[in-house]
């Protein structure tokens, strides 16, 4: 959490004399309406929205609408990519944390930079690069073909796309919280005998283990979510090449809400769970990252 | 080895997990890159000008910035306004709204896309009761704002919150005393400390705007001339197999890109040489 008030600082603010306090609550009273009222409008009523329409002609139809087999398809797709994708980021961001927190070196601030780059850039273009050595006219589209490999509009062009929008957030979540916390644990272990996995499972997991697991779901969430990029490389066939983001905006564009919003409804409830567990894991260790 | 390169450590694994995410970085981002920045080199340039002062490509790029960065404005003053009643006021939910700044991060691009799209129609929510005053959101250029505007509200958030907590109640306190009034005060103590945060936000918000693709296609109603963002002409292009010029609109989102990344990172150094230079 942002860190509130503390309950003796709002104590002491009441005993302090001085500003006249009806105008103070009104002000108080105006920054959390206008907040309420902004945060209703752009955040909460989209959010019930996704659950009204797709409850909108009963349950029934909202628990049939999984039963599609096209729907079933984009589920498991979008199960199969996270669980590539998933393990592969966090293998990198914990490697790529370890070099950048643990080392002084040259050029350490390019490598950060380098990192977050998939954030900064335009999902298209995250799907469009692999389009340009992949695709049909590609830099490796001819000997593809020739090998008869498919690698846009097909699996592994999904998996490559989402792999790279996904790519930074272990590593963002890792790199300043290993940081903060410094070597001299993992330097005593080493200068005692122990092997660098062993000072790696037995000292440094469990100190990140919760910023870890904060990360992994993050990366989960975004792998599971991800549109543009996905949408770029995928070339929409239905029941083969269709994620639960793009299977959402087929439904959509079919004029099948309650679908669309059904399968809309899972992401959402995907990004509750996040949140959930973002906010445990602040509670947990009392470390915020902002 | 590498005495020079990097400084001495009795720690293991160096060369490991640098090689490691150095490879991995270049085969996933740097090489992929690359690809597209020599697509677009391989064009000469008057093909590709001629992309990028195409009416309707121009036509885009009005619209992406323009409404990433009215959004980014917008979300300067909102989210200004939602960080200080979070840090600055206690209230029933405060710790609830407070986790869900974050939603907007979390919620997949097409589910936000669809929602907003459901709640601003003529028929929506909120939608119907803008119609009377003969305001439409979906399918304009306003809901483009709107799109963006949810989008980037947490990078301004988080962004300022942090901010404000760092600014010294004993200053503030110091100036009621003196007789300064409420907006003095926020003029002369809040806004400095606030500002380079505030800065960072907003080219957050306004980078992230720009490239932003799944929540606005479904709210834009993708007319060309009209509500066409610049990712949408890089798909269009991709789907008339104009690679080339999918590549050379590409490259030039990519520099955009890289301006704001370097401008993020000055902002950020700007803000904490000021918190050292205050003596915090």
């Amino acid at each position: 959490m942002a860190g509130g008030p503390s309950k003796a600082l709002l104590a002491e603010l009441a005993s302090r004399p001085g500003r006249d306090s009806v105008t103070s609550s009104l002000i108080k009273g105006a920054f959390i309406g206008v907040s309420l009222l902004f945060l209703a409008a752009l955040l909460f009523a989209p959010l019930i929205t996704v659950f009204a329409s797709a409850l909108a002609k009963g349950y029934k139809l909202y628990f049939e609408s999984f039963l599609d087999a096209d729907t079933l398809a984009a589920i498991r797709l979008t199960l199969f990519t996270a669980a590539v994708v998933v393990p592969i980021n966090t293998v990198f961001g914990v490697a790529a944390a370890w070099a950048i927190a643990k080392f002084e070196f040259k050029g350490k601030s390019i490598l950060i930079t380098l990192i977050d780059l998939p954030i900064a850039v335009s999902p298209v273009i995250s799907g469009l690069i692999y389009v340009l050595l992949f695709g049909m006219q590609g830099w490796f589209g001819l000997w593809l073909q020739d090998h008869d490999i498919s690698i846009i509009f097909a699996l592994p062009g999904i998996v490559l796309a989402t792999m790279f929008v996904t790519f930074p957030y272990v590593a963002r979540e890792l790199i300043p919280l290993m940081q903060q916390l410094g070597n001299d644990e993992e330097e005593a272990a080493i200068t005692l005998g122990a092997g660098g996995l062993m000072t790696f499972f037995h000292v440094t997991l469990p100190k990140i283990r919760w910023g870890l697991l904060y990360g992994v779901i993050l990366c989960n969430a975004r792998a599971m979510g991800e549109f543009g990029a996905v949408s770029v490389v995928s070339g929409h066939i239905r029941g083969l090449t269709t994620t639960m983001p793009l299977h959402v905006e087929i439904l959509y564009n079919e004029y099948n809400f309650v679908g669309a919003f059904a399968v809309a409804s899972l992401l959402t409830l995907l990004a509750v769970v996040t949140l959930i567990i973002k906010t445990l894991v602040e509670w947990r260790t009392g470390y915020s990252k902002h | 080895m590498n005495s020079r390169f990097r400084q001495p450590s009795i720690l293991p694994g160096f060369g490991l997990t640098l090689g490691f995410s150095t490879f991995f970085l270049c085969a996933l981002v740097l090489i992929p890159l690359t690809a597209l920045v020599m697509k677009a080199g391989s064009m000469g340039w008057r093909d590709f000008l001629g992309v990028l002062f195409d009416p309707r490509v121009l036509a885009s790029f009005r619209l992406s910035f323009g409404a990433s960065f009215l959004a980014a404005l917008i979300n300067s003053v909102f989210g200004f306004v939602i960080a200080w009643t979070l840090v600055r006021y206690e209230f029933p939910g405060r710790k609830l709204i407070d986790a869900l700044i974050d939603m907007p991060f979390a919620l997949p691009t097409a589910v936000s896309g669809i929602a907003l799209t459901a709640v601003f129609a003529q028929n929506g929510w909120i939608g119907q009761h803008l119609a009377p005053f003969g305001i439409k959101v979906a399918y304009t250029w306003i809901g483009v704002v709107v799109a963006l505007t949810l989008i980037g509200l947490p990078f301004v958030v988080r962004s300022i919150q942090p901010a404000l907590i760092e600014v010294q109640r004993d200053l503030e306190d110091a100036a009621e005393t003196l007789g300064a009034g409420r907006f003095t005060i926020f003029r002369r103590i809040i806004l400095p400390t606030v500002l380079p945060a505030l800065l960072t936000g907003f080219t957050m918000a306004f980078a992230r705007g720009v490239g932003e693709y799944g929540s606005v296609i479904f709210i834009a109603g993708n007319l060309p001339m009209k509500t066409e963002i610049a990712p949408l002409l890089i798909v269009i292009k991709l789907e008339q197999f104009d690679y080339a010029g999918a590549a050379a609109i590409g490259f030039l989102m990519l520099v955009i890109s890289f301006v704001m990344l370097l401008s993020i990172n000055l902002l950020q150094t700007w803000g904490r040489r000021r918190l050292v230079a205050a003596g915090r």
